[in-house]
């Protein structure tokens, strides 16, 4: 099983936490993982992404052009990387940041209104998570319980108590994704 | 120990810190930045000491002071502020003095990109500041080795009285990677220096004086053969690469550090193809695994280079094998990483072109 | 009358280098009022005649013995006249790289904390190329002695104008004399340290006379006392001397022009004590 992932979005969106949050919960499974990030002044809200590969083997290249998911957050990642998934592979996006939606016809698309149902959760920071859980209903290459056991690691002691919102969210994001159609 | 998962930066700045770091003198620049914050953080509650300096310049020297005064001490930055410390590394390697150099390479030349490049790989074997001199250069291409390649370093740093380089690049430092950090004894490491370091005239004794500077040329040509014997050595004892897939191999890659995990990628994909691919690694760039490059171009009909450069190991590779096979180089700059597709498409041009050859 | 010097004297050199088989009637222990310290190597020195490096070097190892911190001592050797100051200053040394000896001595500092650290420095190396490093050093209030030899001039490489030499000088690079819409202003150091808040003490001195060596042991003997006693800061010693061979004139003229011209524009004394701002 090897899953390469790329995320993109803009800076705050949780993109670069995202992808750490599985890789870690990736590392809890004892598979092997890699995140890389895109850096720089980028960052600083600007377009951010980052490229997340978990194993059960040997992790060559770090360095991917193709991906068997992207998760998409907005119109300049879409114009991006919509080309770079591999036929039969995945394409998620939020719904409401895109403008222009995919039209390719040789993957699967899944629009998800993420942020729709982050303020549901009182929540807008949990739109990521949300779009994990919608992820990991497609392609479960690590337990939902392991991305719990990641969040404790990855968010800071402060923030512990977030974790309960987020494991919301996650669940209402595996819900979404048998909902929404197909294109 | 268990697993942690770190940015390459981070691992080797908590390496650091394991193998018992003592001073730590730096400069803030992207992106090698996180290890200054790290150490900033970490070491003084661990036993170390860590300045700020106020430049590059500044940081090689105190690099060069404490390391004079015998203790384990190190400084990191990425390639613009590395070329400001050429000055004091040639410095430091004349008196001899052990300690640890990390360039986090980005784009250059000039001020050039934040973004991962091999630029500086010249610049890294050969010297680098003025005078005849070498620096083993250890290049890692995973964040485990980032941490591995601090215990070693420092130790061929005290072995051979000489500054180690990591060579590493901003996409090493900056992505995470799952990682263990190995046991090491501090106390079993450690190598006494008082007989030549200064720190303060011992009873008994004449005074230790470290300095470059012999002013008869008799004396400094003495001085530059004991380098070169003592270069000579480090280079019959301490070369170290990885081969893949090179045992059935009649067609090789040639990588290092990051680019060499996307070669992989590519020997992978070509393999898949059933091409006959394999790939070295050189692991020290100086020492350089010249050897095995002329036993395999024994075996091989053609080699590929792959750099985030215009063509710097390429040179070394091709005096390696001493024109016994065509050697062919393909390499993004200025911050481009090398895709493992177009690297596929690469061997294809040189590879299935000779079989067509082969087979009329 | 007494022999100036012994009979059959084959090298006289050795003999002002202070061999003890040729001593003279005139050095017996009653008459002696000097010696040369321990620390400072017996060996002939090659600063110029009438220069005043050496006068600093006794005095500074004359401190180091007195204040007993010969083997806590680390001193750091410029690039410039005092290059080879190890080669006269028996204590551990190392050579820095051109006016990097504050960055230097930063280093062995931090991680040799009870160490006592000096830099001996001249006017090229401290207020030239070495600027940010002096500067930076005192900023942080590193604990060690800055001693700075300020002759106005770049003795080793032939006479070329520093950042101190004064308006209208003529040196080999401003052979009409410093013109300072071209060269610039000629550069207090002291004055631009002193109001940094890590400066614990600062003092210009000289030692063109027996009164200004006294005074300027006095001045070493303080700073490498504060640091002894743990003082939170840099302690900062100018001393302003001369030049012969740089200058083109003779010791005397040279001591003269010290007087007449250049303590109006460098003027000795404390310009910051511990305590007072």
């Amino acid at each position: 099983m090897t899953e390469e992932l790329i995320i993109a979005g803009f800076g705050g969106q949780g993109v670069l936490s995202m992808g750490m949050t599985l890789a870690y919960a990736g590392m809890i499974e004892d598979n092997q993982i890699v995140w890389m990030p895109s850096y720089g002044p980028e960052m600083r809200g600007g377009t951010a992404n980052c490229v997340v590969v978990i194993s059960d083997d040997k992790i060559s290249s770090p360095i991917i052009n193709t991906f068997d998911t992207a998760i998409i957050l907005n119109q300049p990642s879409m114009d991006k990387f919509e080309s770079g998934v591999k036929p039969g592979g995945n394409l998620l996006y939020e719904a409401n940041n895109i403008i222009n939606p995919p039209t390719r016809e040789d993957i699967s698309i899944y629009d998800i209104p993420a942020n729709l149902e982050a303020l549901k959760l009182n929540n807008a920071k949990t739109m990521n998570m949300i779009m994990l859980g919608a992820f990991l209903a497609l392609r479960p290459v690590v337990t939902i319980e392991s991305i719990l056991e990641a969040l404790k690691k990855v968010l800071p002691e402060r923030h512990h108590h977030l974790i309960p919102v987020n494991e919301q969210a996650l669940r209402r994001g595996m819900e979404l994704t048998g909902q929404t159609t197909t294109v | 120990m268990a697993k942690k998962l770190m940015k390459g930066n981070e691992a080797l700045a908590e390496a650091a810190i394991r193998a018992g770091v003592k001073g730590y003198f730096g400069y803030p620049i992207t992106p090698q930045s996180e290890l200054l914050e790290y150490l900033s953080r970490e070491l003084p509650q661990r036993g170390g000491a860590f300045l700020q300096a106020e430049s590059e310049v500044a940081a090689i020297n105190m690099v060069y002071g404490a390391a004079g005064a015998g203790e384990r001490v190190m400084t990191s930055t990425s390639s613009p502020g590395f070329s400001l410390m050429q000055e004091g590394i040639s410095y430091i390697a004349c008196a001899e003095l052990p300690c640890l150099l990390v360039n986090v390479m980005r784009g250059g030349p000039g001020l050039g990109t934040i973004q991962p490049s091999q630029g500086d790989y010249f610049q890294a074997v050969k010297g680098g500041g003025h005078g005849d001199y070498k620096l083993p250069v250890l290049a890692p291409n995973s964040v485990q080795e980032m941490a591995e390649f601090v215990y070693d370093g420092f130790d061929l740093a005290d072995k051979y009285r000489n500054p180690v380089l990591i060579l590493s690049d901003g996409a090493l430092g900056q992505m995470m990677e799952a990682v263990e950090f190995p046991d090491y004894d501090i106390e079993a490491h450690k190598v006494d220096h008082s007989e030549w370091a200064t720190r303060g005239r011992r009873k008994g004794h004449d005074h230790n004086v470290l300095t470059s500077l012999y002013i008869q040329p008799d004396k400094m040509e003495a001085i530059n053969q004991h380098l070169q014997e003592k270069y000579q050595l480090i280079e019959a004892r301490e070369v170290r690469f990885e081969t893949i897939m090179t045992e059935d191999a009649d067609f090789l890659l040639v990588a290092f550090g990051l680019s060499s995990r996307v070669a992989h990628k590519s020997v992978e994909m070509a393999r898949e193809k059933g091409y006959k691919i394999g790939l070295l690694r050189p692991v020290t760039l100086f020492p350089f695994p010249s050897e095995i490059l002329f036993q395999l171009a024994g075996q091989v009909r053609g080699m590929l280079v792959i750099e985030m450069n215009t063509g710097q190991m390429v040179e070394d590779v091709r005096l390696a094998v001493r024109g016994k096979v065509p050697v062919q180089f393909y390499g993004r700059q200025g911050g481009m990483i090398p895709q493992p597709d177009a690297i596929l498409h690469e061997i294809e041009k040189y590879y299935t072109q000779r079989l067509a050859v082969e087979v009329d | 009358m007494a022999q100036l010097f012994p009979e059959n004297l084959d090298d006289p050199y050795l003999y002002l280098a202070g061999d003890e088989s040729h001593k003279c009637e005139l050095i017996e222990e009653m008459n002696q009022v000097w010696r040369r310290p321990d620390s400072l190597i017996d060996t002939p020195m090659h600063y110029c005649p009438g220069c005043g490096h050496s006068v600093a070097h006794r005095l500074l190892m004359e401190v180091v013995e007195e204040l007993d911190i010969v083997e806590r001592t680390v001193g750091i050797a410029p690039v410039g006249c005092a290059v080879f100051a190890y080669n006269y200053l028996n204590v551990d040394m190392q050579e820095a790289a051109h006016g990097r000896a504050p960055a230097v001595a930063t280093g062995i500092k931090r991680v040799l904390p009870d160490r006592i650290l000096f830099t001996y420095q001249g006017d090229g190396d401290l207020a030239a190329i070495g600027t940010a490093e002096t500067i930076h050093a005192v900023n942080r209030g590193e604990k060690m002695v800055i001693i700075f030899i300020n002759n106005g001039i770049y003795g080793m490489t032939g006479g070329q104008m520093a950042p101190t030499t004064l308006e209208g000088a003529k040196t080999s690079t401003t052979i009409f004399g410093r013109d300072t819409s071209v060269h610039g202003h000629p550069l207090r150091i002291a004055e631009m340290i002193a109001p940094l808040p890590g400066a614990y003490y600062v003092t210009r001195q000289a030692v063109n006379t027996a009164k200004h060596v006294r005074k300027t042991k006095k001045a070493l003997l303080n700073a490498f006392q504060y640091q002894i006693d743990g003082a939170n800061g840099t302690c900062f010693v100018e001393i302003v001397s001369n030049c012969p061979s740089g200058w083109k004139m003779t010791p005397l003229e040279s001591n003269e022009l010290l007087e007449d011209e250049i303590f109006q524009f460098y003027k000795l004394g404390d310009l910051k004590l511990p305590g007072k701002e």
